[in-house]
């Protein structure tokens, strides 16, 4: 566990790079992980995806996979991989400060 | 009379149904399973097929020899679970069958059509599987004469059963083409959206060095949106591609149709289920077992026994109203065929990744875990005779269902 100053707040996280608690997210967090990682700025589709993926990890518990984020969320794969390019999946969640994917094995 | 219906007879249904039937009182309860195919197909054998070390009568046997007098099996399509009525429809006769407690156990299938220009013109000709019986006796045709070229192995989604699967695979095909004396003509790589050869760093780490001393090529992170069988390349999301001679896919694997069409699964027609005890979310007399559950944890064989032992011993607390006090803890273990005659053993739960170390297997063992031998070679190769004399007909195995960390090195 460390601890970042992002966007004006102090924001914590796991080992693994991603953020610990979602609770301490905000748009402006967003703004900043983003534009860490090379995505900015942030456009209305970015935004769809980090929404239905908060409130996916909300319901679930996990951040979703890239084929939920396309049958559930209606963004097809090939968008998502403009939107976050290499490593979709793992991008957004970091984005969302959701815990990093489990990969599913 | 209180009913219990099990859907499907493959490995987690048929397990459980023999041992249900051994501690259920007859008088009490009328137990009936039912599933589509006469015939039980021994799956981890698939994965010999191609390389001929197994023949097609090693891997079927007839499902009703498995099956305990007293349970009623029914041979049908499944077509639709109604669980506000408490009942399932199927095929044969157009009937219902009803039940007090329902046990999904479905499995996970293959599904090439998922994946655009694979079930084409190229498929079982350049483009094979090995995850079902046709595909693994299509590809130990093919295999017979193939005179060489750049074989890609490609993992199209996860999560697929038995995840080792891939690896073992590529671990064969070098030694087969070594034995053919063909293997410097063939050019074998491995592509998965995985971050590496396997989830778990340890393991992770271990099997990369396998792959490399192999010369087998890695491309990790390779997500496939869709295969061109005319120029014979693999197209991945991020538009990277991978050209081939021959292909060989692990196909998305997704739930029983039936259980999406009844609105029990989620987008890949898993059943949503409390990790610990396989209690359905949705309902309070349904549960999921084996593949058809979405438990985050391999889906295997091996997983469904262990899981298969704590469900019954929770399950007759259940039924008279008690809190179910065993915890399934996520138990896996799996044999990892290397090639020339040696195997590797992974042992690993929830929480504890694939460590170093010897499994202590009383009568037989010791395997040593992570690291290559012969001995985990002849544990692989038992393992079939252990599936079908113990493990589907529900007898004691000598190992326990909860990880143990005796042996490990931590
Ligand atoms: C190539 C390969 C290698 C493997 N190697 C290993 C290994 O080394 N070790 C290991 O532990 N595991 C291994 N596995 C995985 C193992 O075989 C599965 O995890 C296991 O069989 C799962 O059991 P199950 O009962 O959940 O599903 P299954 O055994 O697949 O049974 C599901 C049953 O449901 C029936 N069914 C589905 N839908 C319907 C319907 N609508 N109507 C009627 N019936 C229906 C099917 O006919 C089937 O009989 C391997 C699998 C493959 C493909």
């Amino acid at each position: 566990m460390s601890e970042r100053e992002i966007a004006g707040k102090t924001v914590r996280f796991a080992e693994d790079g991603f953020m610990a608690d979602p609770a301490e997210w905000d748009k402006g967090v967003a703004e900043a992980l983003a534009s860490e990682i090379g995505i900015a700025p942030l456009t209305e589709q970015h935004w769809k995806v980090i929404e239905f993926c908060r409130s996916d990890f909300a319901a679930q518990g996990d951040a979703p996979t890239l084929r939920r984020i396309m049958k559930v969320g209606g963004v097809p794969t090939k968008e998502l991989y403009k939107l976050f390019p290499k490593g979709p999946a793992k991008k957004v969640a970091y984005v969302a400060g959701l815990k990093k994917p489990s990969g599913c094995i | 009379m209180k009913k219990l219906l099990i859907l499907g007879a493959g490995t987690a249904g048929t397990m459980v149904a023999n041992k249900l039937s051994h501690v259920l009182s007859r008088d009490e309860w009328q137990i009936t399973i039912v599933d589509q195919n006469e015939t039980h197909y021994y799956q981890p054998g698939f994965l010999f097929m191609p390389f001929g070390i197994y023949g097609e009568n090693d891997v079927i046997k007839p499902k009703r020899d498995f099956i305990p007098p007293g349970v009623e099996m029914i041979m049908s399509e499944i077509e639709l679970v109604e669980p506000a009525e408490n009942r399932v429809r199927i095929a044969k006769d157009n009937r219902y069958l009803y039940y007090d407690f329902l046990i999904i156990a479905t499995g996970t299938h293959p599904r090439p059509e998922e994946t655009p220009g694979l079930n084409d013109k190229e498929w079982r000709e350049s483009i094979h599987d090995f995850y079902t019986y046709e595909g693994a006796k299509a590809l130990a045709k093919k295999l017979r004469t193939w005179e060489g070229g750049r074989l890609v192995l490609s993992v199209l989604e996860l999560p697929y059963k038995c995840p080792v699967a891939p690896l073992e695979f590529i671990f064969l095909a070098d030694w087969f083409f070594h034995e053919r004396g063909i293997r410097d003509k063939v050019e074998l790589t491995l592509a998965t959206p995985l971050p590496g050869a396997f989830t778990k760093p340890r393991a992770a780490s271990l099997l990369g060095d396998t792959l490399d001393n192999k010369n087998v090529h890695l491309v990790p992170e390779f997500y496939p949106e869709q295969v061109d069988p005319d120029n014979k390349v693999i197209v991945a999301y991020d538009e990277r591609e991978i050209p081939y001679d021959l292909l060989v896919v692990v196909p998305v694997n997704m739930g029983a149709e039936v259980i999406g069409r009844s609105g029990l699964g989620n987008e890949m027609n898993y059943v949503p289920v409390d990790k610990h005890n396989f209690l359905s979310t949705q309902y309070d007399n349904i549960f999921a077992l084996g593949d058809a559950a979405n438990l985050p944890t391999s889906k295997a064989g091996s997983v469904a026994h262990f899981a298969a032992e704590v469900f019954v011993e929770n399950f007759l607390r259940y039924i008279e109203g008690q809190p179910m006090t065993a915890q399934f803890d996520g138990h896996a273990n799996c044999f990892i065929e290397s090639g020339f005659g040696k195997g590797i053993l992974i042992d690993f739960n929830y929480d504890v990744e694939p460590l170093p170390g010897k499994y202590p297997l009383p009568g037989v063992g010791p395997f040593s875990l992570l690291q290559e031998s012969e001995m985990n070679h002849w544990g692989k190769m038992m393992f079939r005779w252990m599936y079908w004399n113990i493990l589907l007909k529900g007898k004691e195995m000598p190992v326990t269902a909860h990880m143990s960390m005796a042996g490990k090195w931590n």
